[in-house]
């Protein structure tokens, strides 16, 4: 076992568990984009980025826990960078749902920069699983810098591919599209007008719903749309 | 030279024989006619200057010797000529076109003086310590033709590394022998133990050459220390910096002693192989390094059972296809294996788990180099070069807009302004430094104002910038900063290996703002923005490109911040750089109608009657700035 601390808390956890598997354990949630548990850690997305001793951000998904380590998933560096690095994401991948979810749930209020709707964010999931999962190999990255992009060998349909759409399965730009974004801004931040009120009384009965789906949707990340949602009703 | 059969060398009279055969060749009996054949003097055509001085000799039936060797560092003036005969100081000329050759070798065995650069009196040895006299009897000086060691460019060098660059044919083993080459390797392999040996390179205080600075010695303990086997040393010659060639110099000018590095290296950590990474686009330093490696493993010197001491060691060169990324340790390694050059996280750092999964000491071609010298003449000497926790030398190729651009080694600490006014001759054309840019694309800028900071790993970093493998731009007046920021960025956007998002899509956004600001459609909040990116990608990047790469960005707007505004509130480039800000126009009270200029201007924008009046016509101008180059009256005016 090895011993760490979380957020300020002595934790212990097994041999060879990453950050964000400790993270994990002891419920606290890290935003990640280019996670499966079923896949070798890629650290491509680096939203999972923990802050290690002081200052130092890691990749929590592919960084070993280490004895002494003190951890914090959630100082100020940690969220102004996931804060800049959503931005980014929805700004290169406005119609991504999970983005979008994910930037209003991070409290990403603006986007500074122009839309380019380029979808791919080059995750390396759909390469990973065909590679690992589906030992298939037809896809994998090509090239470089900004022409890096997943490719299929010479840019043909290969003959390895059994259009199994495990890559479509696992995309989180594919699976759900968000009709997001206005003329001046890639940020769609619709679902926070979604929060659904918490009723302390359904009809004349009281609601014994457990969990509460207000709650559930309003959950960790929600903090933000819940004390605006605690703002608006007061107020009313 | 390399015709003959290379006797193998078991004992040490027979490497001394060796040198005597080198010495023969290096310092003949007979005058020698020497041209720099390093890539930077083919390009400029050395080839046709050797050519000229093979036809020359021939033609007039003289014994003379005709030797290549690598390049002596003075860029400015290649191709260069070195005339030696014997008992007289050897003679330098510079800039030789192949009609000079007759007229330089019609005039021997007196060596014409008129054309000459300089001569060269006699050369030091970093190895043996000794300085070896070409004259007879007097200092050798010549009226009127200035001496190496008078010279500012050369006299506030020490040549440790580039020891023998200039001065030996890079294809003779020999004449390395001659110059104290492989004594190292036989004191450590028969005086010193391997323990021994690494606490020399621990004393010494070396570091890594490479740009981080990792004190080596403590990588090779690490290595050494380091469980299983078998283990690997890498030479790293992924030299992908834009205008830095440190590197390659070494490589073509004194392959051996890299080769010799690595051997001692091997024998200090208990490795037995080694790979020498170099770029495919370094196809001399290739054919160099491969033919080096063939002569020292026919004489016994690399291989099975070096020197017959039982010590194996093997080198092998792996050839990179040029991705800058991969000159990052881990992605240098997933390349030798075949895979896609990508860093991957450390721990594990190389030195446990690197190529093949073995442990692994990577170091630079310069830090290589060092190696024999430190061995035979000790740490503790030295530890004596150098400032504070930077030892030694180390080179830099001096670039830019600076008198002479050249290849220069200088003891750590050395000021950057004694480097750049002193040794680099000034900014040439009365012009005035603006900016020093050090470390490669992701180095910084470092304003003229700071030039007194003495050049060593701290004192770069707190200035924003970094060591890096050696780089050094010089700038003028006539450069603007967010021009410069835009190129770097546009390097680093094609060069980042495009793994890590941050990196990736961060230097792309950051290129397209400082391209907005360059096009004067900047926006006020853009450098708050630029800023932040700058931060993130320096934060959340895995490995050292992307950590470095917002440094242009970052250094040019620490010291240069207005010149951003001058672009953004005033759309105004103050260098007339930037195209979209700029306006060529033709002043009517200076042109006299030569017009030099209309066959030159690629839109055709420039109007008019020859002899009379020309003028521009903004809306066909490119901008390319061909009339103001080609004016010889200064009409041409940028606004």
């Amino acid at each position: 076992m090895v011993r760490l601390t979380l957020n300020g808390s002595p934790v212990e956890v097994e041999d060879g568990s990453t950050l964000l598997d400790a993270a994990r354990l002891y419920g606290i949630p890290i935003p990640t984009l280019c996670h499966d548990d079923g896949l070798t850690p890629y650290g491509a997305c680096r939203l999972c980025v923990v802050e290690v001793g002081v200052g130092k951000l890691v990749a929590s998904c592919s960084t070993r826990a280490a004895e002494g380590m003190v951890v914090r998933t959630n100082s100020q560096w940690v969220d102004r960078a996931r804060r800049l690095l959503l931005e980014l994401y929805v700004a290169t991948s406005p119609q991504s749902k999970r983005i979008q979810d994910l930037a209003s749930a991070m409290g990403v209020r603006e986007c500074r920069y122009e839309a380019q709707h380029e979808d791919c964010i080059q995750c390396g999931l759909c390469v990973r699983i065909c590679n690992e999962q589906m030992m298939a190999g037809a896809i994998g990255f090509a090239g470089r810098g900004k022409s890096r992009h997943v490719s299929r060998p010479f840019e043909q349909t290969s003959e390895l591919c059994r259009q199994c759409g495990a890559c479509l399965y696992v995309c989180p730009v594919c699976e759900l599209r968000c009709q997001a974004g206005t003329a001046e801004t890639a940020l769609c931040n619709g679902c926070l007008n979604f929060a659904p009120a918490c009723f302390k009384t359904y009809d004349d009965a009281m609601c014994f719903l457990e969990p509460c789906h207000a709650c559930e949707l309003a959950g960790p990340f929600r903090a933000d749309a819940r004390t605006s949602l605690r703002a608006a009703t007061t107020a009313r | 030279m390399a015709d003959h059969i290379i006797p193998h060398i078991t004992d040490l009279e027979a490497l001394e024989r060796y040198a005597i055969h080198g010495r023969a060749s290096l310092y003949p009996e007979r005058t020698k006619i020497m041209v720099g054949m390093a890539t930077c003097g083919r390009a400029a055509g050395a080839e046709e200057v050797l050519e000229a001085v093979r036809e020359s000799i021939e033609e007039r039936h003289l014994d003379y010797a005709v030797a290549e060797t690598g390049c002596i560092g003075w860029c400015s003036q290649e191709p260069l000529l070195d005339v030696w005969v014997p008992g007289r100081p050897r003679v330098t000329y510079g800039r030789v076109k192949p009609k000079q050759v007759r007229e330089i070798i019609g005039s021997l065995p007196i060596p014409r003086t008129d054309l000459a650069l300089a001569v060269m009196t006699g050369d030091d040895n970093p190895v043996t310590g000794r300085y070896h006299s070409y004259c007879n009897g007097d200092d050798g000086r010549v009226d009127g033709v200035p001496s190496y060691s008078d010279l500012p460019l050369f006299r506030r060098q020490l040549r440790i590394v580039m020891r023998n660059c200039g001065i030996v044919d890079p294809s003779s083993l020999e004449e390395y022998a001659a110059r104290g080459g492989y004594r190292s390797l036989w004191h450590a392999l028969f005086s010193r133990t391997p323990v021994e040996v690494l606490a020399e390179v621990l004393t010494s205080g070396l570091r890594g050459r490479g740009g981080a600075g990792f004190p080596t010695g403590r990588k090779w303990q690490a290595v050494r220390d380091a469980a299983g086997g078998p283990k690997y040393l890498i030479c790293n010659a992924d030299e992908g910096d834009p205008g830095a060639y440190m590197d390659r110099g070494v490589l073509e000018g004194d392959p051996h002693s890299v080769i010799e590095g690595m051997i001692i290296g091997g024998y200090a950590m208990g490795a037995h192989e080694g790979v020498i990474y170099v770029r495919e686009e370094y196809p001399l330093a290739v054919a160099r390094m491969s033919e080096a490696i063939l002569q020292a493993e026919r004489a016994d010197l690399l291989g099975k059972n070096i020197l017959d001491s039982g010590f194996s060691f093997h080198v092998s060169i792996a050839k990179g296809a040029g991705a800058f990324v991969c000159g990052e340790e881990t992605a240098l390694i997933a390349s030798i294996e075949g895979r896609v050059g990508e860093p991957r996280p450390r721990p594990p750092y190389p030195s446990e788990k690197g190529l093949w999964g073995k442990p692994t000491c990577i170091n630079n071609v310069e830090t290589w180099a060092t190696v024999p010298v430190i061995v035979s003449r000790g740490g503790e000497w030295f530890s004596h070069i150098g400032i504070g926790k930077s030892k030694g030398t180390k080179v830099f190729s001096l670039v830019g807009n600076v008198a002479n651009t050249a290849l220069i080694e200088v003891p750590m600490g050395t000021t950057l302004g004694d480097i750049v006014n002193e040794i680099g001759g000034g900014i040439p054309a009365g012009r005035i430094c603006k900016a020093v840019q050090t470390g490669g694309p992701s180095g910084g800028c470092i304003p003229a104002e700071k030039l007194d900071i003495p050049v060593d790993y701290e004192s770069l970093a707190q200035a924003g910038s970094i060591m890096g493998s050696g780089g050094m731009i010089v700038m003028d007046d006539r450069t603007c900063m967010v021009d410069i920021a835009k190129y770097f960025l546009g390097f680093l956007e094609d060069e980042s290996c495009g793994k890590c998002f941050s990196c990736r899509v961060g230097t792309q956004r950051m290129k397209e703002i400082v391209t907005r600001i360059a096009a004067g459609k900047g926006r006020e909040d853009d450098l708050r923005l630029l800023e932040d990116l700058a931060w993130l990608v320096q934060e959340t990047s895995l490995c050292g490109l992307g950590n470095s790469a917002p440094n242009p960005v970052l250094s040019t707007l620490r010291y240069f911040r207005d010149e951003y505004l001058a672009h953004i509130r005033d759309h105004r480039c103050p260098a007339k750089v930037c195209k979209e800000l700029i306006t060529y126009s033709i002043d009517p009270a200076v042109c006299n109608g030569c017009g030099a200029c209309v066959s030159l201007c690629s839109g055709k924008a420039i109007l008019g009657e020859k002899k009379k009046l020309y003028r521009i016509e903004q809306a066909q101008c490119t901008k390319c700035g061909a009339c103001l180059e080609s004016c010889k009256f200064d009409a041409v005016l940028v606004n």
